[in-house]
């Protein structure tokens, strides 16, 4: 069977030309960075020039980019390491209700200990509300962190208007880049944010392998101790491999980015146009503007069915999408981020996030709306509400 | 996460739909918690001579539909009463702990079925267990 991958947000395959940058740091550079020796140096060489090239890539200097071993433990650091070292100065934190897991349950965490946490609402296309966020800022909020895009609904979130606001009042800004990186030319220093977290795997990049940029000057505790690496902020042996093909993996993707975000979003689009003119009781979440959303995203919520069962339908006809439905965690709370841009938990279950990369076809999509069509009939059909609504259509 | 078994219910679903002229209806669960089940009953002389589901939820709430209608088919009200989750999720050979709880629907809207049936021959009216939301 033919199998069409459509969760790149979730991760996305590696890059062939990715993968032969990595390959001499596994058997024959196979160093430590740290060691002192020509084994180690040879490594060092690596580290440090991918550390260069990142940073030039993201207009950063190269002491400040940190690697970590991905987005979760960026956004741990960035938030328990900046309140840990900001103490005598406060402890409130501003953050969106709509951030990732890594985010939302490290601040819940930090609640634990007696740090003080302002949820931010968004509205219904998961735009941060900033007079809220004005409001929340108190003289000692330490830091306020937004994600760059969500990862649930594409929703592309004002940074700049964030840090204007911030510092405005002296605050820190941290924002979770994890979802934005493969598809905005982010620039930190156009940004003006201090900490941005992200996370090779995202565009093409392997896996275990982020970064967490640190505004020069920034004082901040260690998250993870160890010894001198990192310049002793960040303890660990050095994941070679994944440094070399972090950078390249950025500077494939940041050379080619208008190109195929142009050619994803046109797929995306294709999509878009295409469930909703021919799949009724549809609605699409996230943000209208489509300049305003990751190229990459499509969240459709299809009423009176559950996301579970079109995600596991879809996938016995070989194609892979995310559920919004968090009931195969264990829990019966539909995902946070919908809820929060106003969803009722009914709707909110039958919720779908299709995420298109570059190497998903016009073909692939149309095969993907054809099959989804049949399943959202076959499901709506066996389904008890769409009887009890009275609203049996030809479908 | 699913066994085949579970996955070959959930893809080709037996005795879908909803008896015309039912004996008893059964319908529990809560859309908000993302799941709902239906099941309607044929009794002839005591016994379930057919029952078909509708279901609104994940694809083990969909499997242990069709199979709790499978198994009850043929049954006396009273075994039928008797048929617990459990007995459900063995026929099955097993869900993940997380999704016991679908199982569990299973059995309780068979047995709604069989209360509604009991009413309806004494004369008396079933209360609506459905929180639309």
């Amino acid at each position: 069977m033919k199998r069409i991958y459509l969760d790149h947000a979730a991760t996305t395959p590696l890059d062939g030309r990715v993968f032969e940058k990595m390959s001499p740091y596994f058997m024959d550079v196979y160093g430590n960075a740290n060691s002192q020796h020509s084994f180690g140096r040879d490594a060092q060489k690596a580290v440090d020039q991918a550390r260069d090239q990142i940073a030039r890539l993201i207009g950063a200097k190269p002491g400040e980019i940190y690697f970590t071993s991905g987005g979760t433990e960026s956004d741990n650091w960035a938030l328990k390491g900046v309140v840990k070292a900001h103490k005598n100065k406060g402890n409130h934190v501003i953050i969106s209700k709509i951030e990732h897991a890594a985010m939302l349950s490290t601040a819940r965490e930090l609640e634990k200990d007696g740090v003080e946490v302002s949820y931010i609402d968004v509205d219904e296309q998961g735009f941060i509300d900033l007079d809220q966020l004005k409001k929340a800022i108190r003289p000692t909020t330490v830091l306020i962190s937004c994600m760059y895009a969500n990862n649930e609904i594409g929703t592309i979130e004002p940074i700049e208007e964030i840090v204007k606001i911030a510092k405005e009042h002296g605050i820190l800004v941290h924002t979770d880049a994890v979802q934005a990186m493969g598809a905005i030319d982010v620039n930190v220093s156009a940004l003006g944010v201090d900490l941005l977290s992200f996370s090779a795997h995202k565009f093409n990049g392997p896996k275990g392998i982020g970064a967490l940029y640190i505004k020069n000057g920034i004082p901040m505790d260690r998250l993870i101790s160890g010894g001198h690496q990192e310049r002793t902020r960040r303890g660990g042996t050095t994941n070679v491999p994944g440094v070399v093909g972090f950078a390249e993996a950025l500077r494939l993707t940041k050379e080619n980015m208008q190109k195929d975000n142009e050619y994803v979003a046109s797929l995306r689009d294709r999509f878009v146009q295409r469930v909703t003119a021919e799949i009724p009781f549809v609605k699409l979440n996230g943000a209208r503007d489509m300049a305003k959303r990751l190229p990459s995203n499509a969240d459709f919520s299809f009423e009176y069915i559950e996301g579970e069962s079109i995600l596991f339908s879809l996938d016995m006809d070989g194609i892979a999408v995310s559920s919004g439905s968090a009931c195969s965690s264990g829990s019966l709370e539909p995902s946070h981020v919908l809820l929060a841009i106003g969803l009722s938990e009914e709707i909110a279950h039958g919720t779908i996030r299709f995420s298109f990369g570059k190497e998903n076809t016009v073909e692939e999509v149309d095969y993907v709306v054809d099959t989804l069509k049949a399943t959202i009939r076959r499901l709506r059909e066996m389904s008890p509400l769409f009887n009890l609504k009275g609203e049996i259509k030809d479908v | 996460m699913y066994n085949e078994k579970v996955m070959e219910a959930f893809k080709n679903p037996k005795n879908v739909g909803e008896i015309e002229n039912y004996d008893g209806l059964g319908k529990v669960g809560n859309a908000s918690c993302g799941d709902i089940m239906q099941i309607t009953l044929k009794i002839e002389n005591d016994v379930i001579v057919d029952a078909k589901f509708k279901t609104f939820g994940c694809a083990a709430a969909i499997a242990t539909s069709s199979t709790a209608t499978q198994m009850v088919i043929g049954m006396t009200i009273d075994e039928a009463l008797k048929l617990t989750n459990k007995k459900v999720v063995e026929e099955l050979e097993g869900l993940p702990p997380q999704k016991i709880h679908c199982s569990v629907l299973a059995e309780e809207a068979i047995k709604a079925a069989i209360e509604d049936y009991q009413n309806r021959k004494a004369g008396k009216v079933t209360p609506d267990k459905i929180d639309m939301v």
